[in-house]
């Protein structure tokens, strides 16, 4: 394993990570609500372009995740429209969400690609950074990849110790009792839903304007569908979705650095080994039908429709 | 003796396409009063207590609440005016715990640790023992509704509705209801007590109106009216009740034998060493509170879950790997409590929904191909046999009322001839002729010859039904005993008594 | 304010009326998105729905590549409307597509230069073959693990990918191509090749299979027991297992079958119109095959229709991209809109839409 530095791959693991946390992390609260939103990959995705033209147009990075979230929402709002005001089947709308997204993204990125966008900065972090091995690792990176971190911390406490996370479990949990308490099933979900597209939006930005850096078609690759199997992974809590994104993030820049190693295994199966080993921990992960049933949310992916 | 009123209603309606649920209702409430308002299913009392609670609006009329007008237009108006409601379904979360599901009832609730103290202490005064960090899905029916009334209480209401509320208890626990209840109401609170069991209104209430068909056809005090005049009053004709002949069982049909069945789902129950035998002519009623392992009972006797080996005999055969349509070719049929999802598909045809389970012993699908012509001749069969309401044999399921869908389910297993026949909750939901239609036809099946398990919650029925009743409780079923003979306290034991309930403490 | 209230009975009307409504109001948006970049929206819209079929400069070209791209389209949709009925969520066919397309192709050239005329039908049952034994995976884990089949089913198209790509690149590399990626030409081997059957109708084994396929499927949904039981399965789950249909049998049946024409349809693929394994192979016709799947309301006939529109758009889109420069990536996101819009007058067939306001006492 020559040539391979461990304080480099740890950093560029947060890196890698960061992307598909945020897109799980959103997707985990829209799951909480109930709702099954398979459109990760095209809200990534169009979040994506949408924060690279901002970014670029503006100059401004941070302009350019403001962009990303609200691009991401937007898609969302169409699917909170279809599934939550028109009832209709979520896995549907959500396949809807990811073919759309993909070929809208690529027509807005038509005059994006091979542009250079603005750097991202690294966040000062005085000294910290200047440590041996953990200020490498730890305490050099862009803004993004702490807020990602402290999205995960945010979203524990407010499931854990908000009313409205409270009221959120409730309405993934029954929606018919939820109603007749008299909460609002559906703005609630449409406000999830909003939540988890301004966050795929944001991930989908991050690798446009930090991890690769430029725009290419399709450049998401399946991160929105690994997002979703985090969610599984993660059991629906946040601190073992973050765990299951470092440890995907991991695996991805192990494989890149053993292919640029050339380590004499073929590279086709590098590249896929994150896409196997997300299925090995989904199959894992879903063997035990009784703790998965206890996990889940019991409203998950039905459609409600108020009686009367 | 005269109470200050506390709700009066003024001529509410509410129209549905096609269906007038209620319409011109008035009557008022005093304050501590227990007051019932009484009818068959359908009768538009679910609709009636939806516009009180906020949760639906009348197309026309008024309330007042102590002299003011009234009209919540969602639920935490209502409850912020003192209306609190115990639900008969759907208003609990089985993932949560027991402080927080009363929290997500509460307008503003206090600070968890404060919460869980508050439960404690309610529920220790009303006699209502709770865990407030429980998984309601862990708890029975009864402490389920437990944490409804402790959640409507901690808000100290002025109105206590009750929905139903003793279809989930055994007569011991119903008492200690009643009792704080009583406590309840001698401390100032109204309650509006729904139900259909005219001995319990006459037990605890002080006024009734009775709502058919959405108007209210007449209002009586339940002490000095006879249940049989309420009755009248409530499906507004004498009341055919189903013959009981003479048993005459032969050999043993069906027969359980020490079953154990771990539960299949996180908050389902296990079937502990149930044993059972049921004879061709006779008819087992097989009681207890909801969630006793009613549903898995049927599944293993319907063949949705296989029974392990040497636990299950039809006829002296171990049937207990056989597929459901191996069983149907035997004869050993069921229908299921949930009508529509599981004993018919919701969007599909009466047609459909007879091939459903007609397949096999109809042969309504030589070498898999299907017979749509004999499929429709025996849903028009049914349809016709078992009085069932419906434009057309094409209509999907859900179109039909909840009584003749019912009919239909029941008449689909009795046409097709069983040697066995499980069916739970015939009557749930059902009004009183189509209930009574089905419960004779379950008669007239087991006379020719069939051994037939009734599985429910209404006692009555039970008693008017079976030849032998057993109870389940916690999975396990209690030994058949006649029912000729047994007394309601008998069978309140059978089904577990109280649990762990306490009388209220009412001398205090 | 608009209430939605549920129709006692589906109306039969708007099930076959949505997706034409779908259609038009999707021209209407994309006539909107065309504007919007600049082009003449009713050039556009007649670009792509009415020349590659009446146009005479066009049209002798289009026609038959109507047939061609309809063909894998209609074939693929078939399979997974089985599923989708039934509630099986098989969205890996694009990767079911490529594995039968690689699995045939490589029967074919390990026997090269064979000429028997058993070839041809040998690599029809490989690459069915590839196809069911990919889709097997979701399958198996679905049946024996519980575990996703939409996510595994999804994942595997890259693995799909990458395979695709190793075998162009390596052992399927034609020796004398001179070091050129892809492998040798199908077309250019009369006992490996799946060519045109009528000359001018762009019709293939592919197509004869596609509409083999519809009818079989007709007869299935509307005849037979195993019709029943799919759609049993997929509307009431419950009720379907009372009944006593074995879930992950179906599960194995609907993801097996789907996989098995989604993997001949890259067998009739490779050795017909794209003619060779090369990188660029998996055109996306797994996943275009997901919308007319739903756009033909999962029934064979309008599936048929579908196909057909759905092969329109794409051969309109390239001619309007050649003509009037409309680029690709705007057809894919019509046919996304063209999805939305279906889910959205989806609704009227079970539900009445009511306006006006509520009146309060």
């Amino acid at each position: 394993m020559a040539g391979i530095s461990i304080d480099l791959l740890l950093a560029s693991l947060m890196v890698a990570a960061t992307p598909i946390l945020f897109a799980a992390l959103g997707e985990m609260i829209v799951e909480k609500s109930g709702v099954l939103n398979l459109g990760v990959e095209g809200m990534m995705i169009v979040g994506a372009i949408c924060g690279f033209a901002t970014a670029v147009e503006t100059g401004s990075p941070t302009l350019g995740f403001v962009g990303a979230a609200l691009g991401g929402a937007g898609l969302s709002l169409v699917f909170a429209f279809l599934t939550q005001g028109l009832l209709s089947n979520q896995v549907a709308t959500g396949l809807a969400l990811t073919l759309f997204g993909l070929g809208f993204s690529a027509l807005i990125g038509q005059g994006y690609v091979g542009i250079k966008p603005p750097a991202t900065p690294s966040l000062d972090l005085g000294s910290l950074s200047d440590l041996p091995f953990v200020g490498r690792v730890l305490f050099s990176h862009d803004p993004l990849v702490y807020l990602g971190l402290a999205m995960t911390a945010a979203i524990w406490a407010f499931l854990r110790f908000t009313r409205a996370g409270l009221i959120l479990r409730a309405v993934g949990e029954s929606h018919d009792a939820a109603h007749a308490l008299g909460y609002k099933v559906v703005r609630i979900r449409t406000a999830a839903i909003l939540f988890g597209g301004a966050m795929a939006g944001v991930g989908g930005a991050y690798l446009s304007l930090v991890r690769v850096p430029q725009w290419t078609e399709g450049m998401t690759a399946g991160a929105g569908w690994i997002a979703l199997a985090l969610v599984v992974f993660g059991a629906w809590r946040p601190g073992r979705v973050a765990l299951g994104a470092y440890l995907f993030g991991g695996i991805t820049v192990l494989q890149l650095n053993l292919q640029a190693a050339g380590v004499a295994v073929p590279v086709a199966l590098l590249s896929i080994s994150p896409y196997l080993v997300t299925i090995l921990v989904l199959v894992v992960m879903s063997s035990d039908r009784r703790r998965v049933a206890m996990n889940a949310p019991a409203s998950l992916g039905r459609v409600f429709h108020a009686a009367a | 003796m005269t109470r200050p009123t506390l709700l009066t209603l003024e001529g509410l309606t509410k129209a549905y396409p096609g269906v007038v649920a209620n319409d011109d209702v008035r009557f008022s409430i005093g304050e501590g009063e227990i007051h019932a308002l009484l009818g068959e299913n359908g009768a538009g009392k679910s609709t009636l207590v939806k516009m009180i609670y906020g949760l639906v609006k009348p197309d026309k009329g008024a309330m007042t609440l102590r002299g003011a007008p009234y009209a919540p237009d969602r639920p935490s108006a209502a409850r912020q005016a003192g209306v609190a409601m115990v639900f008969q379904h759907f208003s609990l979360f089985e993932a949560l715990d027991v402080a927080e599901n009363i929290a997500l009832g509460m307008e503003n609730p206090p600070k968890r640790r404060d919460l869980a103290a508050r439960i404690r202490d309610v529920s220790h005064d009303y006699g209502l023992p709770l865990d407030p960090s429980r998984l309601v899905g862990e708890l029975s029916a009864g402490e389920r509704q437990r944490v409804e009334i402790v959640r409507c209480l901690l808000q100290n209401p002025k109105l206590l509705i009750m929905d139903e509320p003793t279809s989930v208890l055994t007569p011991q626990e119903v008492e200690i209801l009643f009792a704080t209840l009583r406590k309840l109401a001698a401390e100032g609170t109204a309650i509006l007590y729904i139900s259909h069991k005219l001995d319990e209104i006459r037990a605890l209430c002080d006024a009734a109106t009775v709502l058919r068909r959405g108007r209210v056809v007449g209002d009586c005090i339940p002490r000095d009216t006879s249940a049989r005049d309420m009755a009248e009053l409530m499906v507004g004709s004498v009341l055919h009740v189903p013959e009981r002949r003479a048993a005459t069982p032969g050999d043993v049909a069906l027969e359980l034998r020490g079953l154990d069945l771990p539960a299949a789902t996180p908050f389902g129950t296990s079937l502990r060493d149930v044993s059972l035998s049921v004879r061709t002519g006779a008819i087992l009623g097989v009681g207890g509170v909801a969630g006793n392992g009613q549903d898995e009972l049927l599944a293993v006797l319907s063949g949705e879950t296989l029974a392990p080996p040497g636990t299950l005999f039809v006829d002296g055969d171990d049937i207990g790997a056989l597929p459901p349509p191996a069983r149907r070719h035997l004869g050993v049929l069921a229908a299921p409590e949930e009508r529509l999802g599981h004993a018919a598909a919701p969007d599909m045809s009466l047609v459909e929904n007879a091939l459903l389970t007609g397949q096999v012993r109809e042969g309504l699908a030589p070498r898999g191909l299907i017979d749509w012509g004999a499929t429709r001749a025996f849903a028009d069969r049914i349809i016709a046999a078992f009085d069932v309401r419906t434009p057309g044999n094409h209509v999907a399921a859900r179109a039909l009322s909840g009584g003749n869908l019912q009919k239909f389910v029941i008449g689909r297993e009795i046409l097709q001839s069983p040697r066995v026949l499980v069916v739970n909750q015939p009557t749930w939901g059902v009004d009183a002729a189509a209930a009574a239609a089905i419960r004779q036809a379950l008669i007239d099946l087991a006379e020719g010859g069939a051994a037939v398990v009734v599985i429910s919650q209404d006692l009555d029925e039970l008693m008017e039904l079976a030849d032998d009743f057993a109870a389940l409780n916690g999975g396990r079923l209690s030994a058949p005993r006649p029912t000729a003979g047994l007394t309601m306290d008998e069978i309140g034991l059978m089904m577990g008594g109280a649990h762990d309930m306490e009388v209220a403490h009412a001398a205090q | 304010m608009i209430a939605l209230e549920k129709r006692p009975t589906p109306s039969r009307a708007w099930t076959v009326l949505t997706p034409l409504v779908a259609v038009l109001a999707t021209m209407v948006a994309g006539g909107l998105m065309f504007a919007a970049l600049g082009k003449d929206p009713f050039e556009a819209i007649r670009t792509i729905f009415y020349d590659p079929l009446f146009n005479a400069q066009f049209a002798s070209y289009s026609r038959p590549q109507l047939l061609v791209k309809a063909g894998p389209l209609i074939l693929i949709a078939i399979g997974l409307s089985l599923g989708f009925r039934a509630g099986v969520w098989n969205i890996g066919a694009e990767g079911q597509y490529i594995m039968g397309a690689l699995c045939g192709a490589g029967v074919g050239l390990a026997l090269y230069p064979s000429d028997s005329v058993l070839l041809f039908p040998a690599m029809v049952i490989a690459g069915a073959f590839g196809g069911w034994a990919w889709a097997m995976i979701p399958a198996i884990l679905k049946t024996r693990f519980n575990t996703n089949e939409i996510l595994v089913s999804l994942l595997l198209v890259y693995v799909a990918e990458q395979f695709l790509a190793s075998a162009a690149l390596g052992v399927m590399r034609n020796p004398e191509g001179g070091g050129f990626p892809g492998s040798r030409n199908f077309q250019q081997w009369p006992a490996a090749a799946n060519p045109e059957l009528i000359a001018g109708t762009g019709m293939h084994w592919g197509v004869v299979a596609a509409f083999v396929a519809v009818i079989a499927a007709y007869v299935l949904l509307a005849k037979h027991m195993l019709g029943f039981q799919i759609r049993l399965a997929g509307t009431a789950p419950r009720a379907a297992r009372f009944a006593g249909v074995n879930p992950a049998r179906l599960v194995v049946i609907c993801l097996g079958l789907s996989g098995a024409l989604a993997g001949a349809a890259g067998l009739f693929e490779v050795t017909g119109p794209a003619g060779q394994v090369s990188i660029d192979f998996g055109s996306g016709y797994g996943f275009t095959a997901i919308i007319v799947a739903f756009l033909g309301r999962l029934h064979p006939v309008g599936i048929l229709l579908a196909g057909l529109l759905m092969a329109l758009t794409y051969i309109g889109g390239e001619l309007a991209q050649f003509m009037l420069g409309i680029p690709a990536a705007a057809i894919q996101a019509f046919q996304g809109m063209l999805l939305f819009f279906l889910l959205a007058v989806d609704v009227l067939s079970n539900y009445r839409i009511r306006f006006g306001r509520r009146r309060i006492a």
